[in-house]
């Protein structure tokens, strides 16, 4: 039989149907679909996908196992290397790491790998019911800072050793990022939370409303009996633009609006806490985050959404599919724009007047591409004398993170870069004895699956370092 | 899940709990904030600690039912349960070097300035306080005032009790008396404060504000929190009120945006608290 050229398509809901509800937009392949997908993999010897992986899933074996309609045993092999494989099927960028070294990508479309794994996930989650077993404790106890990406993956390893480890979260909810931030359309809140539950019948003991550096400091969790601790406390304050208008209402950092949504549940008419819904919206910035407020704005009733972004398409640092996603969704792309000032209502007649203070439009200034910059990607320039005003009502700042201060203030000892980064050397170690770290708050924002290698290169470390 | 320990109405409009919450009862000191949800679907809002028991590993809050939440919360009683409480949280009010102070409260702020002045006066400092109210029904802690207080003014603005006016009237009266303090320290609404470090500024004491901007998570991820410094040079800074504050160099605070930025969403607010007023009573 010949090899299909193109992966099997992704099933979706139709883009006008999700631009208006919160429900998953990818639907996920049946088994007939997972099989056939899985028959596309030619099983070649040097298995370059492997190496494409941060944390180094056996992709060829499990894909064999799916061959054979065994997902059970897919997700069995899946979940030796990861902790968190229905997630990481939905929003690992597959396309830059295990599938662009797929030896069928030289000439046709590579494995949809990362589709197989959320199969694979996904059936074991509906299908099998008993929870793992937990394995016998070694007696060492290790504190991971952070129920995120890298601190799920590092307590999920060093639980399945036998350590006995407890995960500290500061807000309600366990899961970090993958709660307050990502889209429930992208990936289901049950999903993180069925993902939470399985370390915890590991043995992972998660404590919730618990701030490292607050209520309880690095250095008080060993006198506590912690025999090493992982740092993985994620992404901090969001950057602002600095340019006028930033502290008029209806001007969000996209941290506050997605967890407006997605942490508080703000989208749902149920819910107390408030979020600004409907008209226009213009968030600025081209990363996953901007796409994923640019969407959220939308399906939380906005009649125009843009996304205003400094460079063209081709630098847009957002992952191709969720662009697509986007675009077909309705957003509109205003490329090669930069904001220098936001609008707001002011009537001088009336203080008292409750439009005042309200956003009520943006200032942008037209851009073109001249050299390269430091990064490699070409510096966008002004164009002088081209600004513009765009009505909006609302508008959120997309544009990044700097390292939250908590823990760096409260821990001798500890050092941080130039910009706030905690410093580690490529075991994960920082600058304190048997003091770990790893994920955004070591590498400023980056991605769920390396902040998840990060907290399984640190796991490997802690027990190398425990078991001398 | 955090046990209400205690639950006494101060006012009408004002109840104070006592929440076992032992983590937070070791580590609070005056200035800093808790976070709480009252249930499961609940929002996050920030109060700031009105004192603490490490020994009984309580945590005393005092709240004016002002919206949807705090009237969930006053609904609430002894021996129940709320969802979340974490802390604590901010920076502490600072004391160093600090040998003659005046407390400044208004209203509600007056729970938060308690604990503020308690500390001074552990510390020996001479205390001076000056709490303002409304009206007479809506005084409170005006007994633990006055065991920290070297001297207490109370005012009224509608001089149902004690003395007619707001809190400016007899800090100018001091102040222009040729009373000097190492620092005021105001707590209260935004507009008082306001005025209150007006009345400071001609006189060159330092004066520290307290800040309850709108928050969420409350430990440096938002942004939500976030309030304009006017530095001298009058470039505007950007900082947020939960890791870097809630107590500010007064006469930076641009309090003109803080208080439009507080109105953000007044009326779904009003909507919010109509809904959970009429869902209770029915």
């Amino acid at each position: 039989m010949p090899i299909d050229p193109k992966k099997h398509e992704m099933p979706t809901q139709a883009p006008e149907v999700r631009a208006h509800n919160f429900n998953e937009v990818a639907l996920g392949y049946t088994e007939e679909v997972a099989v056939a997908e899985a028959q596309r993999c030619l099983n070649c010897k040097n298995r370059p996908c492997v190496s494409g992986c941060p944390v180094n899933i056996n992709i060829p074996d499990f894909i064999a196992k799916m061959k054979e309609a065994d997902f059970e045993g897919a997700y069995q092999i899946i979940s030796k290397s990861s902790s968190l494989p229905a997630v990481c099927g939905r929003v690992c960028p597959q396309e830059t790491q295990c599938e662009s070294k797929c030896t069928l990508g030289i000439k046709f479309e590579p494995v949809g790998i990362g589709r197989l794994e959320r199969f694979a996930a996904d059936w074991h989650n509906e299908n099998v019911k008993e929870a793992p077993e937990k394995p016998a404790s070694n007696g060492h106890r290790v504190a991971i800072v952070g129920s995120g990406p890298s601190g799920l993956t590092c307590a999920g390893d060093l639980a399945k050793k036998g350590y006995d480890v407890t995960v500290y979260e500061a807000l309600h909810t366990a899961g970090g990022v993958l709660v307050y931030g990502i889209p429930e359309f992208r990936l289901p809140k049950a999903i993180v939370a069925k993902e939470v539950e399985t370390l915890k019948s590991l043995g992972v003991d998660v404590e919730t409303n618990v701030v490292i550096g607050k209520t309880l400091t690095i250095d008080e969790l060993f006198e506590d009996g912690f025999e090493a601790v992982f740092i993985g406390s994620g992404a901090g304050l969001p950057n602002f633009m600095n340019i006028p208008g930033e502290s008029l209402k209806g001007v969000y950092s996209a941290n506050e609006f997605l967890t407006r949504s997605n942490l508080m549940k703000a989208y749902r008419e149920d819910m107390v806490t408030p979020i600004q819904k409907g008209g226009s919206v213009a968030v600025v910035g081209g990363g996953n985050v901007a796409m994923d407020a640019a969407r959220t704005a939308l399906r939380l009733g906005a009649e125009h959404v843009y996304i205003i972004y400094r460079r063209s398409m081709e630098e847009l640092p957002a992952r191709r599919e969720e662009v697509e996603h986007a675009e077909e969704e309705g957003i509109d792309f205003c490329l090669l724009n930069n904001p220098v000032e936001i609008l707001g209502f002011n009537n001088p007649d009336d203080p008292r007047d409750p439009r005042n203070g309200f956003v009520t439009g943006i200032r942008c200034i037209k851009m073109e591409l001249g050299e390269p910059d430091a990064s490699g990607r070409r510096r966008p320039v002004e164009i002088p004398g081209s600004e513009f005003e765009l009505h909006v009502d609302t508008v959120v700042m997309a544009i990044g993170t700097s390292p939250n201060p908590l823990i760096k203030n409260t821990t001798a000892g500890l050092e941080v870069n130039r910009r706030g980064g905690i410093i580690v050397n490529e075991e994960g170690l920082t600058s304190r004895e048997a003091v770990y770290a790893g994920g955004d708050a070591v590498t400023g924002a980056a991605t769920v699956i390396s902040a998840m290698g990060a907290g399984k290169v640190a796991a490997k470390a802690i027990d190398e370092a425990l078991q001398k | 899940m955090y046990e209400i320990i205690t639950k006494k109405e101060l006012n009408p409009t004002v109840t104070e709990m006592h929440i076992k919450a032992p983590l937070v009862a070791k580590k609070a000191k005056p200035g800093q904030f808790i976070i709480l949800r009252v249930d499961e679907d609940g929002e996050r809002i920030p109060l700031t600690v009105a004192g603490v028991n490490p020994e009984e590993g309580t945590v005393r809050i005092i709240f004016q039912i002002v919206g949807a939440t705090t009237f969930k919360l006053n609904e609430k009683q002894e021996g129940g349960f709320i969802q979340d409480f974490v802390g604590p949280l901010g920076e502490a009010t600072k004391t160093e070097g600090i040998k003659k102070v005046c407390i400044v409260g208004g209203g509600v702020g007056c729970a938060i300035a308690l604990p503020v002045a308690e500390e001074f006066h552990r510390l020996g400092a001479e205390v001076t306080s000056i709490i303002g109210f409304r009206s007479k029904n809506l005084l409170i802690l005006e007994d633990e005032f006055t065991a920290c207080s070297d001297r207490l003014i109370v005012m009224t603005d509608d001089g149902s009790y004690a003395r007619q006016g707001n809190v400016t009237v007899p800090l100018k009266e001091m102040l222009e008396a040729g009373e000097r303090f190492d620092e005021v320290i105001t707590i209260g609404p935004l507009i008082m404060m306001k005025f209150v470090v007006a009345a400071v500024k001609p006189f060159g004491i330092p004066c520290t504000v307290s800040m309850n901007p709108i928050m969420i998570d409350g430990t440096g991820m938002c942004g939500g929190c976030r309030l304009t410094l006017v530095k001298e040079d009058g470039t505007r800074v950007t900082r947020f009120a939960c890791v870097d504050g809630p107590d500010f160099n007064g006469y930076e605070v641009d309090f003109d945006e803080a208080m439009s930025r507080g109105r953000m969403y007044m009326y779904f607010e009003r909507r919010a608290y109509d809904e959970t007023c009429n869902l209770l009573k029915k």
